[in-house]
């Protein structure tokens, strides 16, 4: 879609004093930052609500409102942990670490070859494969589930990981493959014009010149691709049936839909615990996760 | 629309080059090498499931026994028969149309906010986007149907004010509310591609109508909001895709039911009932199809309308 086109340069205006023509006077810039604040604690408190509750005592979750514990309970974690009668939660993050992992894989590899395609090779009907490419990106996948549900249960694929994973490796996540088409676009062809004068073919300029230079794009495809598969639940939720497969966002559901008001904090606990990763992800790539949606739209 | 120079180059290149260049033949080779992936994803994973999926949409399929047609009788069940699906039709269509602009309005707020005030854009930046980042998850929507339960912190929070609150999430008038609230929550990321947008916008244009007189409305209707269009019709058309396919948080918080009183049954999550709750996967076929023509139609009328409110400045690429 009009991703980077969307945000294109409406003329160049380098370092730009604000909103020139009417300098903030003082207080106007300090109550925007009251408000900004005002706005970032309402923003915020879900998620430190979140955390905060994972420590209270039971007896404190239903009369206790104050973000912060009256008494310091770090037993929720525990007691979470194993709240879930015959199984851990180390299962349900090891299979969500599986498929995700899995994923990050076969998106960065598929969709690149893919893109190098489209972006540096010449080939007949290039332009009528592209055009169905980015029909595809449109393409709701509640529309394919139920067909595909029939095909990987005829491949006897239900309650593994081969659902979540195989597509991928065959570049079905059009958006990656999209995203990685423009970044290449952006390579100066001189450098693969050098390489072909020296002889190399498409495939050593692809692994030697191109692939190389496409890092960002392909860190970016990586990130997204882990954040996403650890926080899906739809297509989770429909291929695996049995605990012992389930990953962490199904097994949260398992836990909601299985305890009284009493597992409160626990459940809490581990609502915390499977948003870590995420959070880590978001820590060290935060530049490039931030920066990715002006420049490709990535949501959330 | 966004391969058109790139579209038209290849195809209507000079055939004369092919005999010049012997390297020719083997680059469309390596060409098909490299889409090979793709093309298998693209029949095995997509498009062959998507007709065999029309297929089954006029049959009767339990999963169990060989798939039975039976003609329209889905689809005619679904517009004459089906209270619920009409249900989910309007709840779906109720969540979109508050959703998307709530979340949009604070997000565009939020970026005017951040884009005069430079000090700490980036630390804002990051902060506000963290709900964006983690809004999708199981985990939030736990937490929210926790915060907005009977005994709940919101409640906590209203009786300070004197306020006797509610089950919020038990109210069929109020639980598709705590939906839109929770969407409208994850603002962070449009209000980045706003923020991207604002500093594009030359400062000379603001200069030239302070100069002229104008006022800070003025100058937001007559010269942000005509120059930031292209990026609100972006974040229109990806918010209205998004805001149609809503599954987790309802389908979690209404304990997997789309209650309570069917008030939370999004489209979606009614599509996932009858298929993988009561297997029946004809009439499940038939609901996505018509869901797929839906959206289909409403992103064209999204686009459509772009053409009436979308200003474009001439810069000579369009």
């Amino acid at each position: 879609m009009a991703t980077t086109t969307a945000v294109a340069p409406v003329g160049v205006s380098p370092a730009a004093p604000g909103p020139a023509g009417q300098k903030g006077r003082w207080y106007e810039g300090a109550t925007a930052h009251v408000v900004l604040i005002a706005i970032l604690l309402v923003a915020l408190y879900p998620i430190v609500y979140m955390i905060g509750t994972s420590f209270k005592a039971p007896d404190e979750i239903l009369n206790n409102f104050n973000v912060l514990p009256r008494e310091f309970s770090p037993g929720n974690y525990p007691l979470g942990w194993v709240g879930i009668p015959d199984i851990t939660f180390g299962t349900f993050f090891l299979n969500s670490a599986v498929i995700a992992i899995g994923v990050v894989v076969g998106n960065v590899v598929a969709c690149s070859l893919a893109a190098f395609a489209f972006a540096r090779l010449k080939f007949p009907l290039r332009g009528f494969w592209f055009a169905i490419m980015i029909g595809t990106l449109l393409l709701p996948h509640h529309v394919l589930i139920v067909p595909q549900y029939v095909l990987f249960n005829s491949l006897e694929w239900i309650d593994t990981p081969l659902p979540m994973i195989v597509p991928k490796f065959l570049a079905t996540e059009a958006f990656f493959v999209f995203l990685m088409v423009q970044f290449m676009r952006g390579i100066p062809r001189s450098l693969d014009e050098a390489a072909e004068i020296d002889g190399c073919g498409p495939y050593r300029r692809f692994f030697f010149v191109v692939l190389p230079l496409t890092k960002p794009a392909l860190v970016t495809t990586a990130v997204f691709s882990f954040i996403w598969t650890w926080n899906d639940f739809f297509t989770q939720l429909v291929y695996l049936n049995r605990t012992p497969h389930f990953t962490v966002p199904i097994g949260l559901r398992l836990f909601l839909d299985s305890s009284g008001q009493n597992a409160i904090a626990p459940m809490f606990a581990m609502s915390v615990l499977s948003l870590v990763p995420v959070f880590l992800f978001f820590l060290v790539f935060q530049r490039l996760i931030v920066d990715g949606i002006n420049t490709s739209g990535i949501k959330g | 629309m966004v391969d058109t120079a790139e579209r038209q180059a290849p195809p209507t290149g000079p055939r004369t080059g092919a005999g010049v260049r012997p390297g020719r033949r083997k680059e469309a080779i390596a060409g098909y090498v490299f889409l090979s992936p793709w093309l298998l994803g693209l029949f095995g994973i997509t498009l062959l499931p998507m007709l065999y999926s029309l297929y089954l949409s006029f049959t009767d399929y339990d999963l169990l026994q060989d798939p039975e047609w039976v003609g329209a009788e889905n689809y005619v069940r679904m517009f004459t028969d089906d209270p619920r699906f009409w249900n989910s039709v309007g709840t779906t269509l109720l969540f979109a149309v508050t959703s998307v602009p709530l979340k949009l309005a604070v997000a565009l707020g939020v970026a005017l906010l951040l884009y005069r005030n430079r000090r700490g854009v980036g630390l804002y930046r990051s902060l506000y986007y963290v709900p964006s980042l983690l809004g999708g998850s199981v985990a939030i929507a736990i937490v929210w149907q926790t915060l907005f339960g009977g005994q709940g912190a919101i409640n906590g929070l209203l009786a300070v004010f004197g306020i006797t609150g509610r089950a919020w999430i038990n109210d069929p008038a109020f639980a598709l509310g705590t939906l839109v609230i929770l969407a409208a929550w994850q603002f962070g990321a449009p209000m980045v591609i706003f923020l991207a947008g604002l500093k594009q916008i030359p400062a000379e244009m603001f200069e030239a109508a302070a100069l002229d007189g104008a006022g800070r409305f003025t100058q937001f209707w007559h010269v942000t909001l005509p120059l930031l269009s292209p990026v609100l019709f972006f974040n229109v058309v990806l918010e209205t895709i998004a805001g149609f396919q809503g599954f987790t948080a309802a389908f979690v918080i209404s304990g997997g039911t789309g209650g309570p009183a069917d008030s939370t049954l999004l489209y979606t999550v009614y599509l996932y009932l009858r298929g993988f709750g009561d297997f029946q996967m004809g009439y499940a076929s038939a609901m996505a199809w018509v869901f797929l023509i839906a959206l289909g139609i409403i992103t064209a009328f999204v686009f459509r309308s772009g053409s009436l409110w979308v200003h474009y400045a001439d810069e000579g690429d369009r």
